[in-house]
């Protein structure tokens, strides 16, 4: 462990972005991400690394492009109308099998909406914004030091399976400051084969291209991606359980809204009320399983969101639909307090099962 | 032991300085603790505030909704969030810049003339530290000792003839007495 410093959420992604290998950040300010394109055109000059403040976020992904093309560690960021206007360029990354990290310090919508904290790009996020078939991993952190070790896990699982990886975060996350340990963090290095670095004539051409005029070969190509699709859902899922063990009612919650259920689940514990927390840290792949056995345990779920709810609908996948699921939210740039969720979670309690 | 600290007033009058300097000494005495500013279009003049929790146990939401303590530095803040306050929680009032008395009696207020006093020690921008020393001796939210240590991490070296001062006004507030 070394020393904890105090950093914003902003900060810290973008530090342990550096220390974690990327030297190639492209992005635009929009509130509420700013602070960490701050922290990189601050630092990035003096360690080699490339801090561009594109023109538009359109062109900003598109030069994320081309690096991941190269096989260098990449990354921009931005907050939800700025991340909409990357979806073009985020589906071609997918459609190229270029590894890449997108951060989205999500504030409400839609349109320019406001600058308040938000969740409701779970849906662009986690179902594909762009267009085609394909997905992102999506992870969603819950405190600044999950800030820094997600955005890690973010670059090493896209190089590891050549998937774009986006952190989902939101304006609370990006804003506030928590002790952080930063020490730790090394690059891991993972062999890049099918890299564009120039062959000086020693071997084949590789080509990086998202366009496949012959239908039966993009379609092998897009089940070929779902077969990796399949391994990450199989090897991947982050999850949190608290206080699950002989839990009546589960409450389902990531990043901020998890935060303010932890409040709420350790007040209504001491009501005597018998209810955990299952926090998703990869919305996609989403964690299905825990859910999936709780639904055997529990008479309902709560989704508490800063959205009009979105991840409730995974929650009802996950578990076929076999308990109730009651939705606890605020939405348009404001936060649910924990009064609200232990109302949600005293009338779930209350119903008959 | 938790402590819910919110501290707001005017763009400029350094609340969300206070704060990091708060949770820095909350941290260096092994304490759990989140810091969260308001942001927004806001600018010097406008209402700015950050919520500081420093606590034993881990932090759940770092959200202040019902502080225990409060620092009110304006009229607008005061206003804003003395209705808030947990019941049996302490409200500091700058009096220099406001004129009334908290309306509630089921909390404790502290009246401190730190604008006056920063004017009056020629240190006229650190209104937000006096105010903080008052806070700190009532609540017990931190130790008053190696102030410094913590000065260290929140002032940048370029700036170290900024750390003394602080301190002074940090003490000037504890030393109050109304």
């Amino acid at each position: 462990m070394g020393e904890k410093v105090l950093m914003k959420g902003n900060e810290a992604i973008a530090e342990a972005a550096i220390k974690a290998g990327c030297r190639h950040y492209f992005g635009y300010p929009i509130t509420p991400q700013t602070e960490l394109a701050a922290y990189m055109a601050k630092r990035m000059p003096k360690i080699g690394g490339v801090f561009l403040q594109a023109e538009s976020e359109v062109a900003a992904i598109n030069m994320v492009y081309g690096v991941a093309g190269t096989g260098k560690r990449v990354m921009t960021s931005s907050s939800s109308p700025g991340v909409s206007l990357k979806q073009e360029g985020i589906s071609y990354i997918a459609g190229a099998d270029l590894p890449a990290l997108i951060v989205n310090v999500q504030r409400g919508g839609p349109g320019l909406g406001g600058i308040q904290p938000s969740q409701s790009d779970y849906f662009q996020a986690t179902k594909g914004g762009g267009h085609g078939d394909y997905r992102l991993i999506v992870l969603a952190p819950a405190s600044v030091q999950e800030m820094a070790d997600l955005t890690v896990k973010g670059f090493d699982l896209s190089d590891k399976y050549c998937v774009p990886a986006m952190l989902l975060a939101d304006g609370t996350m990006g804003q506030m400051m928590e002790p952080v340990d930063l020490e730790g963090i090394t690059e891991t290095k993972t062999e890049k084969p099918w890299a564009v670095t120039g062959t000086e004539g020693k071997r084949k051409h590789n080509i990086v291209n998202s366009l496949y005029l012959n239908p039966e070969k993009l379609e092998q190509k897009n089940f070929e991606r779902y077969e990796t699709y399949k391994t990450i859902e199989q090897n991947e899922c982050m999850w949190e359980s608290f206080m699950m063990d002989d839990a009546e009612i589960c409450v389902v919650a990531f990043g901020i809204a998890a935060r303010v259920s932890k409040n709420a689940v350790v007040a209504a514990r001491k009501e005597g009320i018998k209810v955990g927390l299952i926090r998703p840290i990869t919305l996609w792949p989403f964690p299905k399983a825990p859910l999936a056995q709780a639904a055997d345990k529990v008479k309902g779920f709560i989704s508490v969101e800063l959205s009009m709810g979105q991840m409730i609908e995974d929650v009802k996948l996950a578990i076929d639909c076999r308990k109730p699921v009651a939705l606890c939210n605020r939405t348009g740039g404001m936060i649910p307090t924990p009064e609200q969720v232990l109302a949600s979670i005293r009338n779930m309690a209350k119903e008959d099962t | 032991m938790t402590n819910q600290i919110l501290i707001a007033g005017f763009g400029g009058q350094g609340v969300l300085f206070a704060g990091k300097f708060l949770a820095y000494k909350g941290l260096l005495e092994e304490k759990q603790i989140s810091w969260l500013p308001s942001y927004g279009p806001e600018m010097r003049g406008g209402t700015a505030n950050c919520s500081v929790i420093i606590s034993d146990e881990p932090v759940g939401s770092p959200i202040v909704s019902n502080p225990d303590a409060l620092i009110a530095m304006n009229l607008p803040s005061l206003d804003k969030y003395e209705p808030a306050v947990a019941p049996g929680g302490k409200v500091f009032i700058d009096s220099t810049l406001i004129d009334r008395k908290a309306l509630r009696d089921d909390i404790d207020a502290y009246y401190i003339p730190a604008t006056k006093m920063a004017a009056d020690a020629g240190i006229p921008t650190l209104a937000n530290m006096i105010i903080l020393g008052k806070m700190i001796k009532e609540t017990g939210a931190v130790s008053f000792e190696n102030l410094l240590d913590a000065m260290k991490k929140v002032v940048s070296a370029k700036h170290a003839e900024l750390m003394d001062v602080n301190i002074k006004a940090l003490e000037t507030g504890y030393n109050y007495q109304d």
